[in-house]
């Protein structure tokens, strides 16, 4: 799927809730479905820094796409964490270079992308995107 | 200082003294704002604000310089709190009191001026394992700079320090002691006094980091005997950026300028500077006059009170509070010192401090999460953070009982 599409079908399934505990509620399910990651990749190089829960996240490059692992302690987090990877995941390195998000402030998670807030989910997407750029080199080379 | 519970003046009318911070008077997320995260900053009364605004729109010069009547008029205003500071704390000497940015920078100063002109290799500087990264990193710097090196007063499972363990730590090579009075993470008060006396006969100086202790009970540094004593206006009504080290005249005296620049020359030529007297040789530069201005308004605002009914009233709050967590399933009260401050440091059975902090946020709730800048203590209990309800005497039984089913209503979210 386009990932612009993705965007206005993330929004979409959430402009099904009316009001702030459907949402995290459906977040908090949304994380207890991500796909586990292994056990030995929890592990301090994979921790995202910034976050005050913690966060886990791995990539690997399939052909020209990026697939992302991911985990958290927390399950806001981890939720808000299960969205990203949907996002970016099977996307390609320039389309993730070039694609911020904005389907979070879209779906009233504004507060949690702030690069101030301790929850860092900032922090996280800054990671996929240094991830998305070291493939890019990689496929270039 | 001492929390037991005191007879506070039946004539205090606490509805109005919370009246007066206006801050409280407002929504979050559609709901009354309870504002229990005072260990992070506290709220200012309107009057501390309006006398900041005030030198703001009528009084701001720069200090110490002018012959001129308008900083004249500054440098007394600013100079006076410096009185008051003096008075609060019973501190000898008013050049004792120096003007710092706060704790962090006061304990920043300590470790750098007496730690490179005193400190060497094989040296220890004894801290507890409760220490704010405040009053860990800077002896840390200091110490991979001179070669002396950090050793820890470990604590128990309640959050007591292990008394024995710093006899034992006191030796021919502790060159310095620092410890905190009352724990930001825990609310453990700590036996500063007995430290102090202790490190004394071996004639060792000791410094208090005191930021959760001076906004909440009467501290006396004679009394204590501190050679330092360090604490933040913002954490006692006042404004940011304005903070205090207390230190002993003959010590201060010993010590080289920490900064250099503006205020703390005596004279300067290119070839050698001779330093001004305490307390400016600590003071380089234009200071923020007017979180000093509002310090000295909210030393008065907390002296019209009391210090001793707002020990008391904080101590009932805790009692009440504590009584009430207590009785909440799958809640863990972390820190359960028989002497306790203003801090209730918990966690919830399954439930990450930030998942349930967020959801309190959305009921309008202000709890500090995380690891309140004390990682070792997060570590001794082994625990990712906690959550922390820390209260002001402008708190009342009400936001106790929101907190109270906030966390009933955070359980239920995440069942």
């Amino acid at each position: 799927m386009e990932i612009e599409e993705l965007q206005d079908r993330i929004v979409k399934e959430f402009n099904l809730f009316e009001d702030w505990t459907e949402k995290y509620k459906h977040i908090i399910k949304l994380g207890s479905k991500l796909e586990p990651l292994p056990e030995e990749d929890h592990i301090e190089e994979n921790l995202v820094k910034g976050c005050q829960s913690q966060v886990w996240l791995v990539a690997s490059l399939n052909g020209d796409k990026v697939t992302f692992k991911a985990d958290s302690d927390a399950a806001i987090t981890k939720g808000l964490v299960s969205l990203m990877v949907r996002f970016y995941s099977g996307q390609t390195p320039d389309t993730i270079i070039n694609t911020n998000p904005e389907f979070i402030s879209k779906i009233g998670m504004a507060q949690h992308l702030s690069p101030t807030r301790a929850n860092g989910l900032a922090s996280m997407v800054k990671q996929m995107k240094i991830y998305a750029m070291a493939f890019r080199s990689k496929l270039t080379t | 200082m001492n929390h037991t519970k005191t007879d506070i003046p039946s004539t205090i009318n606490w509805n109005e003294i919370r009246s007066q911070f206006p801050v409280l008077n407002q929504e979050v997320n559609g709901k009354r704002l309870v504002y229990l995260d005072n260990g992070a900053s506290s709220q200012m009364p309107q009057i501390v604000v309006d006398r900041i605004n005030a030198y703001h729109s009528h009084e701001h010069a720069n200090v110490h310089r002018g012959i001129h009547s308008l900083s004249q008029h500054a440098t007394d205003a600013f100079e006076s709190t410096r009185e008051k500071v003096q008075k609060l704390i019973n501190a000898r000497y008013l050049e004792e009191v120096i003007y710092t940015t706060g704790t962090t920078d006061s304990i920043n100063l300590v470790a750098s001026s007496y730690g490179r002109t005193y400190f060497k290799e094989g040296d220890e500087i004894l801290v507890t394992e409760m220490e704010h990264h405040a009053n860990i990193v800077p002896w840390q710097i200091i110490g991979e700079q001179t070669g002396a090196k950090l050793k820890v007063i470990p604590m128990d499972e309640n959050g007591e320090l292990i008394m024995e363990k710093f006899y034992e730590l006191l030796s021919a090579k502790t060159k310095f002691v620092s410890v905190i009075h009352v724990s930001n993470a825990l609310g453990t008060i700590n036996p500063v006094k007995e430290i102090i006396d202790a490190a004394h006969d071996r004639n060792i100086p000791v410094l208090v980091d005191g930021a959760q202790a001076v906004p909440h009970s009467t501290v006396d540094v004679q009394e204590l005997d501190a050679d330092f004593y360090a604490f933040s206006a913002h954490k006692m009504c006042g404004p940011t950026g304005f903070g205090i080290l207390y230190g002993k005249k003959e010590l201060l005296d010993a010590m080289p300028p920490y900064r250099g620049g503006g205020d703390m020359i005596d004279k300067v030529t290119f070839e050698k500077t001779t330093w001004n007297d305490l307390p400016h040789k600590f003071e380089a530069g234009t200071p923020p006059i007017a979180a000093g201005v509002g310090l000295g308004t909210a030393i008065d605002y907390l002296n019209s009170i009391g210090m001793d009914n707002i020990a008391g009233r904080e101590a009932e709050l805790i009692t009440y509070a504590t009584g009430k967590l207590s009785k909440i399933d799958g809640l863990r009260i972390v820190g359960t010192a028989h002497k306790k401050a203003s801090v209730i440091s918990f966690l919830l059975d399954g439930v990450h401090p930030t998942d349930a902090g967020t959801i309190l946020d959305k009921e309008g709730i202000a709890v500090r999460t995380g690891h309140h800048c004390a990682q070792p203590v997060m570590d001794h209990f082994n625990i990712p953070g906690t959550l922390r309800a820390s209260i002001s005497f402008y708190n009342n039984e009400d936001d106790i009982d929101r907190l109270v089913e906030g966390i009933e209503y955070t359980k239920e979210f995440f069942e």
